[in-house]
């Protein structure tokens, strides 16, 4: 079997002696979206920041077109996989155009200033993300939801072929959840942009081809929208016996009872 | 830029023609006294002050930005207090040898600046990753002990030593001859094109130092350059000058306040605008008082002190800190 373009394999990392992520293997293909759901503390952002390069995993492999992730030139990999943490605490009034502008550069030489193009296509990004209106206030000045659209476009201008979204969701309002799914859909469609995002929200779900449940550090689940989110395995992965699913056509409902 | 550049040739100009003796610049060609109190006196003087006032604002923009603190400031190292004691030691001992044609008072100064440094830095990395927070308490707490020493040693010596430490404890940008401005160019020149090199990654490290390394920077090997060739240049500058203080914090905000955040731009203009502050605070410092010369820590203190002040009161979009 040919080896899956961005692969990770039994994954284990510990903080001192407290086991963040153990034996946690997943592949990730062109043009797919992977969502990682599970409850707080359950290791989905030990996990990503693996997969991101921040994090040496203690034991495990990841590899990108077969090659281990930590042997890639890191300019190289930033034009494959971007990364959007879950906060970015600028302490400084950088523009959000500026913030925008960082992410290319991977893509710009070295000891040169960003030129017209670079610009042009940190405009398109802010604009795909749906902040084209706040190119030019201070990033400082922003609220948490625009700074995580503005983060988002940053990514976005980096041209990568993998995107890894931490909560990029969590601050945006209904609409902009929606327009989130909407814009890394398309980019899926017209880039072949492969997406694994952790998010809470799970009627976001339904977006996804491939769910990922952790526990405790391990996957809990895998598999589509339909054959993770049931009543017995939320409850199991949340630690909630009240939570209820609901599968109507395409959409997913998951409430608590109150 | 253009605008830094105009300033820094204006206030270099007036900086070398007024003082106790003011220098009728036609004069220098036929009044030899003139003559030798340009160039042995007032001309390495201001030299002087450009060198120092450019290194200490260049490493204070690359601080801030290094340790994501608008307040970061050379001093913040603890290379002031380290320079100051080395300085003081020296002094008290009464070695007043050269090494190299350079006084052991100014190495031992070096060497109390680089001691201070590397304690900083070890001790604020004593756990997995260096902590901006930690670093900058660290550096305050060393500053602390080593003025308490220096203290220690003043209150121990004779007058005349006293007065000598004083110097290293206020600032001054007091030299004769060429010589020792030319060996300062020497080291730091190269160390400030290096610094400019690392702007861009720095640039990334300021906004973020995870994305940072998600975008392909080597962030620990650039922390780890930029540390140590800021080390240096203050090492350098306060052996030479003393504890000349606000400038690495003045200068970068001021030109962050008129050109952005961008650190290609923001340490570049800091190096021209802090040659032109200081040398225009030493050029009061000398003509202030009709008596006597103000050390030119003292005025920067207190120009730079209320100026700060009201830089931090304009900019309240800062997050952090």
């Amino acid at each position: 079997m040919r080896q899956p373009w961005f692969d990770a394999r039994n994954l284990e990392y510990a903080y001192g002696a407290y086991l963040a992520v153990r034996n946690v293997s997943l592949s990730v293909q062109h043009a797919s979206m992977t969502a990682i759901i599970g409850a707080n503390g359950s290791g989905k952002s030990t996990l990503i920041r693996m997969l991101a390069g921040l994090l040496e995993p203690r034991r495990g492999s990841i590899t990108l077109e077969g090659v281990a992730l930590n042997r890639w030139n890191p300019r190289l990999r930033a034009r494959q996989i971007a990364y959007v943490p879950q906060a970015t605490p600028v302490a400084f009034p950088f523009r959000a155009m500026d913030i925008v502008l960082s992410g290319r550069t991977p893509h710009a030489p070295r000891y040169r200033f960003e030129d017209a193009q670079d610009s042009e296509k940190a405009l398109a990004a802010l604009d795909f993300a749906g902040a084209a209106h706040l190119a030019d206030r201070p990033f400082t000045s922003l609220s948490g939801g625009e700074r995580q659209m503005v983060v988002l476009a940053r990514a976005l201008a980096q041209e990568p072929r993998l995107l890894l979204l931490d909560e990029p969701s969590s601050s945006l309002d209904l609409k902009h959840r929606a327009d989130l799914i909407r814009t890394l859909s398309r980019l899926r469609e017209t880039t072949q942009l492969a997406v694994l995002m952790i998010t809470h929200d799970l009627q976001l779900t339904s977006a996804f081809d491939q769910i990922i449940a952790m526990r405790c550090g391990e996957v809990a689940a895998q598999g589509t929208a339909r054959e993770v989110l049931n009543d017995a395995l939320l409850r199991d992965v949340y630690g909630d016996p009240n939570i209820r699913s609901l599968h109507s056509g395409d959409q997913t409902l998951v409430w608590v009872e109150l | 830029m253009i605008i830094l550049l105009v300033a820094l040739v204006v206030s270099t100009f007036a900086a070398l023609v007024i003082g106790r003796q003011t220098i009728d610049p036609s004069a220098i060609f036929h009044d030899s006294l003139s003559r030798t109190l340009f160039f042995r006196l007032r001309l390495p003087r201001v030299l002087m002050g450009l060198v120092i006032g450019s290194s200490l604002a260049m490493s204070g923009g690359a601080l801030q930005a290094l340790f994501r603190n608008p307040l970061a400031d050379p001093f913040m190292l603890g290379v002031s207090g380290g320079g100051a004691l080395g300085a003081s030691v020296a002094i008290a001992l009464g070695w007043s040898a050269r090494v190299g044609g350079i006084p052991i008072v100014f190495l031992a100064s070096f060497a109390g600046a680089l001691a201070a440094v590397s304690l900083v830095k070890a001790l604020a990395s004593s756990g997995a990753a260096t902590m901006p927070g930690t670093l900058l308490l660290s550096g305050v707490a060393v500053n602390l002990i080593s003025g308490a020493a220096v203290l220690t040693i003043q209150y121990l010596t004779d007058p005349a030593s006293a007065l000598r430490i004083l110097r290293w404890l206020v600032g001054s940008l007091d030299v004769v001859g060429l010589e020792p401005v030319g060996r300062m160019v020497l080291v730091l020149l190269p160390a400030w094109i290096a610094l400019l090199a690392f702007s861009r990654q720095l640039n990334l490290i300021a906004i973020d130092e995870d994305t940072a390394v998600t975008l392909g920077v080597n962030v620990r090997r650039c922390e780890t350059a930029v540390h140590a060739l800021c080390a240096l240049i203050v090492g350098v500058t306060v052996s030479a000058g003393g504890a000349i203080g606000f400038i690495g914090l003045l200068a970068p905000h001021a030109v962050r306040l008129l050109f952005g955040e961008d650190l290609r731009i923001v340490l570049p203009g800091s190096l021209l605008l802090g040659a032109a502050f200081l040398v225009l605070a030493d050029a009061l410092g000398r003509t202030a008082l009709p008596s006597t010369e103000l050390p030119v820590g003292a005025v920067t203190g207190l120009i730079g002190g209320p100026l700060f002040l009201w830089l931090l009161r304009r900019r309240q979009q800062f997050s952090a800190l």
